[in-house]
């Protein structure tokens, strides 16, 4: 079986993200970028089943920039077989990213994708869903464990309240959350064989894809700066304060 | 010219530094406070492929150069560890450079490929108390028997020797006044450190005491032929080709570290309100932490410069040492603004930035100090009379 393994690069979680003057998005110019985080899990449950002998290839999927190769590298670093890297230098939106997915899973037919749930730059948790209902596939989101068995993924969903069970007919679709697994570390010897693994890279058109954005950023803008808290003598004002100023008993 | 770090050395960067956010300032402070070998992260380190960046592919490692090393162990020491991470890994580097050179096929694999694997740890038994900057002067005996040699006499500041396995072992075979050369009749040994003819006494010392530094007394140890590396006499030689390499990858080591010292003083000069503002507005804090930038990006160029010289196979004796000589200096006035930016927190151990500023002036003096440096430089760059 192959997996498909889509992987974003995205403004490294640990940068303190900046809003351009403009408001017309964030500062990405000389900004540490990384693959994002639920990705990471998704090659590494990959990679996982794969050395459980339930895969035979892992193919990693980047779209965007040219330096989308980088993230590949990442993933190929970490255990994936080969690469394919969408360019383009449109402003990718979640349903275009799944057209383009849908079409290279028609050339690669993959029996499973694992993605992750959302990626750490705009949160939109939509693609993996996206992708289900254009495939027609079914889709286990949020999955914090996945065990193939036969046909089938028994895909166990951290959903509000508690754990959900539930087992999804192959080829099907898996969206990491964050107690599935704890990626490894690439290996120095891993990262040099990286560099040997193929990369594709084709364009939207030879997808027949028009990757054109549906949805027109308004602006974008800075969450308004917490102000300093206040301190109450005793707990008679504090409950005064609730009631006549925050009004919230 | 192209002055940016490859798709391959960002991703040996990115590497190391996961590996090293595994370790945070309480387990450095623990290892500093308890004397305690940082093996847990050594370990980490070989399990990763690290300690075989540069070393043959046909024992292990990975064969690349000392710019890839320089990215390593810069990234290695800007992670909360210091020269204490360096120093911990340090000899795997460079140190059997003499080895992968000289050494033969068979103890290519008998030497290398447990250090790489991280199975062994080596120390450098060069200095002495003796001898000092003068190597040539040293006065540890080899002393020819059938089988081998018996080698007598006592080594300074051996760094590791408390966990070494092996000892890399510069001695005289011939007196030096009996040689035409000074250089000549030195000899160039790697073998078992046997405590029971080898004495290790750990030195007390300012910082970085997670990775120790011994005086040693060697009485009487048999080495067998099989551990002498190369020709016997020529040991001087050997040991002088791994000296640039090791001066790059110390100015690296150090450039890390003001690395570290430096973010955590802004970040501090960020948060911490005085007079009813940040510290950091005020130009007499952020002024100097500028500066202090700007002497460390110099150093790193100055350190990438030389070790790409190195790796082309330039001889590049002045930009290594002047790499080590701006590194250490970046790396002492940053640890020290550092420790000045935190007022009397920069004294607390709790903020790690006295940690730094202990190792910080290390990287001054060893492996050479800047008085050798400049002298060097004065007499082979400025043509001046040799002055030592
Ligand atoms: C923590 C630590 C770890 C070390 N680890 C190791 C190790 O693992 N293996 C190893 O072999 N060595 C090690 N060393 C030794 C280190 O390399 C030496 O300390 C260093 O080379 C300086 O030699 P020295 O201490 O003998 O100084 P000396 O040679 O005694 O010099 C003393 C001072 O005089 C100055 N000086 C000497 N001659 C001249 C001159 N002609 N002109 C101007 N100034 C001069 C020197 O610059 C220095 O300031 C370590 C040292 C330290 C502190």
């Amino acid at each position: 079986m192959k997996i498909l393994v889509p992987v974003k690069r995205v403004v490294d979680y640990n940068v303190k993200v900046r809003v351009k003057s403009d408001g017309s998005g964030v500062e990405t110019q000389g900004v540490k970028m990384s693959m994002n985080p639920f990705d990471e899990i998704a090659v590494e449950e990959a990679v996982r089943l794969r050395e459980k002998g339930v895969a035979t290839e892992i193919i990693a999927v980047s779209m965007g920039l040219p330096a989308c190769a980088e993230t590949i590298r990442t993933a190929l670093a970490m255990g994936a077989d080969r690469g394919i890297l969408v360019e383009t230098d449109v402003e990718l939106q979640p349903l275009a990213v799944a057209k383009l997915l849908k079409a290279i899973v028609a050339k690669e037919n993959p029996g499973l994708i694992v993605m992750g749930k959302q990626a750490i730059d705009d949160d939109m948790n939509a693609t993996g869903q996206m992708l289900a209902a254009l495939l027609g596939w079914s889709q286990g989101t949020f999955a914090s464990k996945l065990v193939i068995e036969g046909d089938h993924a028994i895909v166990t969903r951290e959903v509000d309240g508690g754990l959900e069970t539930v087992s999804l007919q192959l080829p099907a679709i898996v969206t990491t959350d964050l107690r599935l697994n704890e990626p490894r570390y690439a290996s120095l010897p891993n990262i040099m064989k990286a560099r040997k693994k193929p990369i594709e890279t084709i364009r939207p058109a030879d997808l027949g894809v028009d990757p054109a954005p549906r949805l027109t950023l308004v602006t974008v803008a800075e969450p308004p700066k917490r102000v300093a808290g206040v301190k109450v003598k005793s707990v008679a004002e504090l409950v005064a304060k609730l009631k006549t100023e925050a009004k919230v008993i | 010219m192209d002055f940016q770090l490859n798709e391959q050395q960002l991703a040996i960067d990115e590497g190391v530094r996961k590996v090293c956010a595994q370790f945070d300032d309480q387990y450095w402070t623990d290892c500093e406070t308890n004397l305690h070998f940082p093996q847990e992260y050594y370990q980490a380190m070989a399990e990763g492929g690290w300690l075989g960046i540069t070393m043959p592919e046909e024992v292990g490692g990975s064969g690349l150069g000392v710019t890839e090393a320089v990215v390593m162990m810069h990234a290695a020491t800007a992670s909360n560890g210091g020269y204490s991470a360096a120093s911990a890994i340090h000899i795997n580097m460079f140190g059997p450079h003499a080895i992968v050179v000289h050494g033969t096929p068979e103890q290519k694999q008998r030497w290398l490929r447990p250090l790489v694997e991280g199975k062994q740890k080596a120390c450098f038994g060069v200095t002495e108390p003796d001898a000092g900057l003068d190597t040539t002067s040293i006065k540890t005996f080899a002393t020819r028997t059938n089988a081998g040699y018996q080698v007598k006499g006592r080594k300074m500041w051996t760094s590791t020797g408390q966990v070494a396995d092996k000892i890399l072992l510069l001695t005289r075979t011939t007196a030096k006044k009996d040689c035409k050369r000074p250089t000549d009749g030195m000899t160039l040994f790697y073998t078992d450190l046997d405590r029971n003819k080898i004495e290790v006494r750990r030195i007390h010392k300012m910082g970085r005491n997670a990775v120790d530094s011994n005086a040693v007394f060697i009485d009487d140890l048999f080495v067998p032929e099989e551990d002498r590396i190369g020709e016997e006499g020529q040991g001087f030689k050997y040991i002088l080709d791994s000296l640039n390499p090791e001066r790059i990858l110390v100015a690296a080591e150090a450039i890390g570290l003001g690395r570290d010292a430096l973010r955590r003083a802004s970040a501090y000069a960020k948060e911490r309100v005085v007079f009813g503002r940040p510290i950091g507005q005020n130009q007499g804090i952020q002024h100097p932490l500028a500066e202090c930038w700007t002497q460390l990006e110099a150093a790193y160029w100055m350190t990438m410069r030389a070790a790409w010289m190195y790796d082309n196979g330039q001889s590049c004796g002045a930009e290594a040492n002047a790499a080590k000589f701006l590194a250490g200096r970046a790396a002492f006035d940053t640890a020290t603004r550092a420790v000045m930016t935190h007022g009397g927190m920069g004294y607390a151990r709790e903020y790690q930035v006295e940690r730094l500023f202990r190792e910080a002036i290390l990287t001054r003096i060893a492996p050479v100090t800047e008085q050798l440096i400049l002298s060097f430089i004065a007499e082979r760059v400025l043509g001046q009379p040799k002055s030592y």
